[in-house]
């Protein structure tokens, strides 16, 4: 028993401070991208998701450069290239080229500051904790911002809930009915670029997307019921995140020894396999119902 | 005389004052005059571009006339009326959108609330109570993504009758369904319309499939306006005048036809023998 538990938890694991942090700020941040990411899907702002943490990245690069913590810089870039998105791109067709142009715009200004980090500061680590996440060495002042962020967004989505849900519908629906669109977009895309920082200090920026997109586009194929839909993504995440920080930890046993996979490399697999099942899933299930029906 | 000026208030449900609408230079509407009284079914008929969107816009409040006025329950129109029932033209909706018919049904009632709804009994009674008016019980507990153009089309109508409007107005809910459906679909909201006492203003544009069920017609074109029972607009000096063009109005087993130009009425003008290609006949 104890040999197989030794085999699924490297000796320490328990032990391990950094690990326990890890967890629940992973359990966490996934919650969150998981619940945002169903309305995500839902009005098909993905590749929005995607740019607003690149931007995001650059921001931290340039924190990590004046010396100032780097959620600071995920969070204030990725709002302000989220409100950019909202205002360069009113209409659905513009928005696709506002959000591509905004990612552009953030990939340069990302790796240029990511090579000024390396260049003049003498840490070769301002890239990997950038665009990996830094989620062993997270320190408790910004464990307290975040949870602090997590309540704010959650209360803000259970207040716009019904009429973000109306206007990710339709619209125009929305309108006649008396929601201000403009208002609840804007609102939402803050909230999505909050979520999503959170979880690129954690995560990193380049894998940010695969939290917010992956258990959501997975959950939708086991449930139509919106707040199952919900649970499920967030639990999915959560799982992943778990799963992630295991194997990244037990890697260190793994070759080459003593190095350690990151856990931006499980995650986002994990979340793959889940939603490669969940699609599996969803066809077994549809091929019964055909069978019952008939 | 006050009484029965109080009874014709509380009766009106939209009348308009010489609206006009104009985008940039050109008048999308001109010098509109309707008058809907409750219970009424009126057809809204005109091709693409007569200006029913924009008319649609200005009852619901979407957009201020540059001058007139529109009228709505003895109010001026706002955003948001509770008394307007609005059923959207064709909604584009996911396949695996997460949303069972009656939660999208259930957005009519309080889709514009904040805070995070808590499941009532007495919602619930109130949406299966309008989901039979609609005949989208059986449906109800499907996925919306997974339903056919007319049974969204079904949700659509219920969740546009929950506050219990006093008008419902639906945007070309007849474009995109076959013969058999539309007509299916034009008994149901007269239905609706006289079990709920709902004034119906129907926009199309084939009038056809509403000929047995319309009390009235509008009829826009070039951003002017008629109004009137059927037979008193389906008329040759009417709509001629209307597009400023002779036009003819053909009728065949209680159908109707209109055909711009035609020989001899036509004296002075270009014989030409086009038929508006949305007038045409499926």
């Amino acid at each position: 028993m104890n040999h197989i538990l030794e085999i699924l938890f490297a000796p320490g694991f328990f032990q391990s401070e950094e690990v326990m942090n890890a967890l629940i700020l992973g359990s966490i941040v996934a919650a969150m991208s998981g619940v945002i990411g169903v309305f995500v899907v839902m009005r098909r702002q993905s590749f929005a998701g995607h740019a607003i943490s690149d931007f995001g990245g650059a921001g931290a690069a340039i924190a990590f450069l004046i010396g100032v913590n780097t959620l600071w810089g995920f969070l204030s870039f990725g709002v302000f290239a989220a409100i950019c998105m909202e205002f360069l791109g009113k209409h659905a067709h513009e928005r696709d080229l506002a959000t591509g142009i905004i990612l552009s715009i953030a990939l340069g200004l990302e790796s240029l500051f990511l090579y000024f980090d390396t260049h003049f500061t003498g840490k070769a680590s301002a890239p990997m904790l950038i665009l990996f996440g830094s989620i062993f060495v997270v320190g408790y002042s910004t464990v307290k911002i975040i949870v602090f962020l997590t309540v704010t967004t959650a209360i803000v989505i259970c207040i716009i809930y019904r009429p973000l849900l109306l206007s990710s519908i339709d619209p125009e629906l929305a309108i006649t009915r008396g929601v201000s669109v403009r208002v609840i977009n804007i609102v939402f895309i803050i909230v999505l670029a909050l979520i999503v920082e959170e979880c690129s200090l954690i995560t990193g920026s380049l894998l940010s997307t695969a939290l917010l997109i992956g258990p959501a586009a997975a959950a939708l194929h086991f449930t139509h019921k919106i707040r199952w839909t919900m649970l499920w993504s967030a639990l999915i995440g959560i799982i992943s995140m778990w799963l992630g920080i295991v194997f990244s930890y037990d890697s260190y046993r793994w070759p080459p020894y003593g190095k350690g996979w990151a856990v931006s490399f499980f995650v986002p697999m994990l979340i793959f396999l889940f939603y490669l099942f969940s699609k599996l899933l969803g066809k077994i299930l549809k091929a019964r119902r055909v069978i019952y029906d008939a | 005389m006050i009484e029965s000026n109080k009874f014709k208030e509380v009766n009106m449900v939209l009348s308009t004052d010489n609206i006009c609408v104009k985008f940039d230079d050109r008048y999308v509407l001109k010098n509109v005059n309707l008058k809907i009284k409750s219970g009424e079914f009126i057809g809204l008929i005109g091709s693409n571009g007569a200006g029913k969107s924009t008319l649609l816009k200005v009852i619901l409040g979407l957009l201020t006339p540059d001058k007139g006025s529109i009228n709505m329950f003895g109010k001026k129109s706002k955003r948001g009326n509770r008394l307007i029932g609005y059923v959207p033209q064709k909604v584009f909706l996911d396949s695996n959108i997460p949303l069972r018919g009656r939660d999208l049904v259930a957005l009519g009632l309080d889709g514009h609330k904040f805070g995070f709804p808590l499941p009532s009994r007495e919602k619930r009674r109130h949406v299966d109570e309008i989901l039979k008016a609609v005949d989208a019980e059986k449906f109800a507990d499907s996925p919306v993504g997974k339903l056919s153009g007319g049974e969204q089309q079904r949700l659509f109508i219920a969740q546009a009758l929950l506050t219990d409007p006093k008008l419902l107005l639906l945007d070309e809910p007849l474009s995109n369904l076959d013969i058999k459906s539309a007509y299916e679909v034009v008994q149901l909201i007269s239905r609706i319309a006289r079990e709920r006492k709902v004034a119906v203003m129907l926009v199309a544009h084939d009038m056809n499939p509403l000929l047995g069920v319309m009390n009235k017609v509008i009829y826009l074109a070039e951003g002017k306006a008629v109004m009137g029972k059927t037979d008193k607009i389906f008329r040759d000096d009417v709509l001629t005048s209307l597009y400023g063009y002779p036009v003819q109005v053909l009728h065949a087993n209680g159908r109707i036809m209109i055909v711009g130009g035609q020989g001899a009425m036509t004296a002075g003008f270009p014989i030409e023998d086009h038929c508006h290609p949305s007038e045409v006949r499926k």
